[in-house]
């Protein structure tokens, strides 16, 4: 799908004996790949037996005094002082400097959310917010496709740690860079029964067709859901990755009747539900037309609610069950010409928000991925000044591709992911936009 | 041996029929009946999955397509231990093999099977003439330059001229319109019932697209998502207009109440209850019992079309059943006046005592009961492939309403007609 010829150009000495910048080629899972493709260091910490414990059971190795570093974890978790915060710089500047080509640098900090409400609290909230700062520079600054994330743990929530560690750690997060994701203890079991089920909406192409290939590898059972039209492709789309096509526009009265029907009679529960389905109809608010605003807000918004509901309330969800929904880097910043995509976007954020607590009872999870720049038939089109300028403006200078995507939806759709709900998963490349 | 059981229909896929030269004009037979079985793998989860047997076939075939259902099959997703044939019934093929599908589940002989046909009048076969395939198989099988000259010896400026498929009876020389225009005279049908027919099928097909009945039975195809033949604001007026094509110039048989020639393929999911339990499918409907009739319509005593005729009240009978305990009827529209005529003999007193040895008219069918959904008039008919439409419209609309009776007429060409009863699960 990647037509980036100036990032390919840039591989070539030539290119950079002109001093042009190179682009980096992101490290992207490969089946039988290693965790890390070196040794990573890890420092003390109280929650260091748990990184030590993910790099194990992944045949990763740590690393000594020197040599090139796959991948830094630093414990701040227990940071609650301005003395804690300098300690952590202190264990990262030397460390950065020795991380090698999609490496990765994660920091585990306090969870600040836990703490609010107290008086003493007010420094170590700082302290923790701090460090989101701190990450989101180190982003900036590290090179060759190296990214830089915060993971900010509650009380309690070791076990459900190791499933974001690891996804960071891997290269199934190449396109997640400057973020901060909160892990807390969950309340519903880390494990499910196999194979997981999932329905993925706009499955046919681009992205939801990465989605359902990535649940797929990972032993998912995908039921691949688009309109009728699109049922050529859905059906070769479900062929391919073993699951079944169900030609569905989700936006008809009974769409939702209809797709509970069919999940509960074909397998009885649902572990994952990926509201993937969107479309845009751009036009300035000035000019907006219901013609515009109704269609995209059906399929984005009104159609993810009403399913996610009715799924609900037949019980389908199980005790793992994991809502994925697909918002956009425009509905945080908003773009130019999308009032209507960025409204419903946006609802997508404040609908997993809204719906983790409710979910908490069953042990399930929501959470919306917010795509950057992805390389898509839809951005193939766009003029090439304009898409070569939106691809280069995040710090890892390319635009991503849909498994990127599909890997982060992947990740939070695994029963092991449990400790993570109602938040907002960029997947950015760190773009400046919505930053 | 187990005793018999009845099949059960777990449900269909077709792509949308396109009308000749037009979508699929370049889609082979084998193109198309592949694409239909991998929309029905996609549909049921059977990639990889062999199925007990896939029975195909298509009436107008290119000899390359010898093992067509089986190179079908082979393409597919399914796995190639799947077994396939042929059969040829013409227009009675498709359903021809969902009754020997149906049978070999019933026997316990398999535990599922697809069923189903393909047919393409755009790439359509076309025959070397007969004397020059006469000369290059003597040229094949001289064994000498000698015999080869003599061979080529045989070669003269009009074997150029091919052999095109006809639509024609051979025996009569009559194409299927003149025959069944003939019939149509005979049982006094009319232009105007024949047009109405032709809109309510129109209409039907329309409402059922429009309420997503076909969403599940139905898999685009190069672009295609709906039947390209499908006229959803046609009228009665507008069916008018067009001029006369079978039966002289007062004929009654128009454009538009007769097929046109389609391209296109379908086919159905049939297994034993349990095949389907164990996986969580559905059961649309079971096949309760078939008929296949034919008629002596060489000596002209009996219309091409009309062995369906013949074939229902002996089904009906052997299942202790009357037309009253059916409540949906598939007519296949090869014509609207071949359904007009089948309702018209079942209809007639003198008929039903003179050639049905019945007490009295097997019965009337009220025409909201007769092809709801729509048929071959709005769809198109590409030969085999309508067999499977019809069973899978069927048991889905059997499904909707409950267990109720549902009844399949198709008439073929060389006078046969195949019937089926399937109940609604």
């Amino acid at each position: 799908m990647t037509n980036d010829t100036v990032r390919d150009l840039s591989q070539h000495p030539l290119a950079q004996r002109l001093g042009m910048p190179r682009i980096p080629v992101l490290r992207r899972h490969e089946p039988g790949q290693a965790l890390l493709d070196g040794p990573a260091l890890v420092s003390e910490g109280p929650l260091a037996p748990v990184v030590r414990a993910v790099l194990t059971s992944h045949g990763a190795a740590e690393a000594g005094p020197e040599g090139h570093l796959a991948a830094i974890v630093v414990d701040a978790s227990g940071a609650r002082t301005l003395d804690d915060l300098a300690s952590a710089q202190q264990i990262l500047t030397p460390a950065v400097r020795r991380l090698g080509r999609s490496g990765r640098l994660i920091v585990l900090g306090p969870d600040s959310a836990a703490t609010v409400g107290t008086a003493a609290a007010v420094t170590e909230i700082a302290v923790a917010q701090a460090l989101e700062g701190l990450i989101r520079s180190a982003a900036k600054e590290v090179r060759g496709g190296a990214t830089a994330n915060l993971i900010a743990v509650a009380p309690g929530a070791e076990a459900a740690l190791a499933s974001p560690l690891a996804f960071l750690l891997s290269a199934r997060s190449a396109f997640v860079s400057g973020q901060v994701v909160r892990v807390r203890a969950q309340t519903g079991p880390l494990t499910g029964p196999s194979p997981r089920i999932a329905v993925v909406t706009g499955a046919a192409r681009g992205i939801g067709a990465a989605i359902a290939t990535v649940l797929a590898r990972e032993g998912a059972t995908v039921i691949a859901v688009d309109v009728p039209a699109a049922g050529e492709a859905l059906a070769a789309l479900a062929n391919r990755v073993g699951g079944t096509a169900l030609q569905l526009d989700i936006t008809a009265p009974d769409a939702a009747d209809r797709l509970v029907e069919h999940v509960g009679a074909r397998h009885g529960r649902l572990d994952v539900l990926v509201h993937n389905a969107g479309i845009t109809r751009d036009r300035l608010l000035a000019n907006m037309d219901d013609t515009r605003w109704a269609p995209v807000v059906a399929v984005n918004l009104a159609a993810q609610l009403t399913i996610t509901e009715q799924v609900m309330a037949a019980d389908l969800l199980s005790d793992t069950g994991r809502v994925v929904a697909i918002s956009s880097t425009t509905g945080i910043a908003g773009n130019r010409g999308q009032t209507n995509y960025a409204a419903t976007k946006a609802g997508v954020i404040g609908m997993v928000r809204a719906l983790a607590p409710v979910l908490d009872d069953r042990g399930a999870t929501a959470n919306a991925i917010a795509p950057g720049f992805i390389e898509t038939e839809m951005t193939a089109r766009m003029p090439t000044a304009t898409r070569e300028g939106a691809r280069r403006i995040n710090s890892l200078r390319q635009g991503g591709l849909p498994v990127d995507v599909a890997e982060a939806v992947a990740w939070l759709g695994q029963a092991d992911a449990a400790g993570v709900t109602g938040q907002v998963l960029r997947v950015c490349g760190q773009s400046m936009v919505g930053a | 041996m187990t005793e018999p059981r009845r099949a059960a229909v777990i449900g269909g896929n077709r792509i949308p029929f396109a009308r000749a030269g037009g979508v699929y004009a370049q889609a082979s037979n084998q193109d198309m009946l592949t694409a239909t079985i991998d929309g029905l793998a996609a549909r049921f989860g059977l990639a990889g999955q062999r199925i007990g047997e896939v029975a195909g076939g298509a009436v107008l075939k290119h000899s390359r397509d010898r093992d067509l259902t089986r190179e079908s099959v082979l393409g597919s997703v399914l796995a190639p231990e799947t077994p396939a044939y042929d059969v040829g019934q013409a227009c009675g093929t498709g359903l021809e093999n969902v009754i020997l599908v149906a049978n070999k589940i019933a026997l316990g002989q398999v535990e599922s099977g697809i069923a189903g046909g393909s047919d393409t009048t755009s790439d359509a076969p076309i025959g070397l003439n007969d004397d020059l395939r006469r000369v290059l198989l003597d040229l094949n099988g001289a064994r000498d330059l000698r015999g080869r000259l003599g061979a080529l010896r045989g070669l003269r400026p009009g074997q150029v001229v091919p052999d095109m498929p006809r639509n024609a009876e051979p025996r009569t020389g009559r194409s299927m319109g003149e025959h069944a225009a003939i019939t149509a005279e005979l049982w006094g049908i009319g232009r105007q019932e024949q047009d109405e027919l032709a809109v309510a099928s129109h209409h039907n097909l329309a409402t059922a697209y429009e309420r997503g009945f076909f969403d599940d039975l139905i898999t685009p195809y190069r672009g295609l998502t709906r039947d390209q033949n499908l006229r959803p604001d046609t009228t009665v007026a507008a069916m008018a207009r067009l001029r006369p094509v079978f039966g002289g110039p007062n004929g009654t048989m128009t454009a538009g109440n007769s097929t046109p020639l389609s391209d296109g393929a379908s086919a159905v999911l049939l297994a034993s209850d349990a095949w389907a339990a164990e996986r969580n499918l559905p059961v649309l409907a079971h096949v309760v019992d078939a008929e296949v009739a034919a008629v002596d319509f060489v000596s002209g005593r009996d219309g091409l079309l009309t062995a369906p005729v013949f074939a229902v009240p002996r089904l009906l009978a052997r299942n202790g059943l009357t037309l009253a305990d059916i409540d949906l009827v598939e007519i296949h529209e090869a014509f609207a006046s071949v359904v007009l005529v089948t309702l018209r003999a079942w209809a007639d007193d003198e008929f039903a005592r003179n050639r049905l040895g019945l007490p009295g008219p097997l019965g009337q069918i009220d025409p909201e009961r007769l092809n709801v959904a729509g048929s071959s008039l709005a769809t198109g008919h590409p030969f085999a492939a309508t067999g499977a439409r019809i069973v899978a419209t069927l048991a889905k609309l059997l499904h909707e309403q409950g267990g109720r009776f549902g009844l399949i007429s198709i008439c073929a060409a060389e006078g046969q007609g195949l019937t089926m009863l399937l109940k609604g699960a």
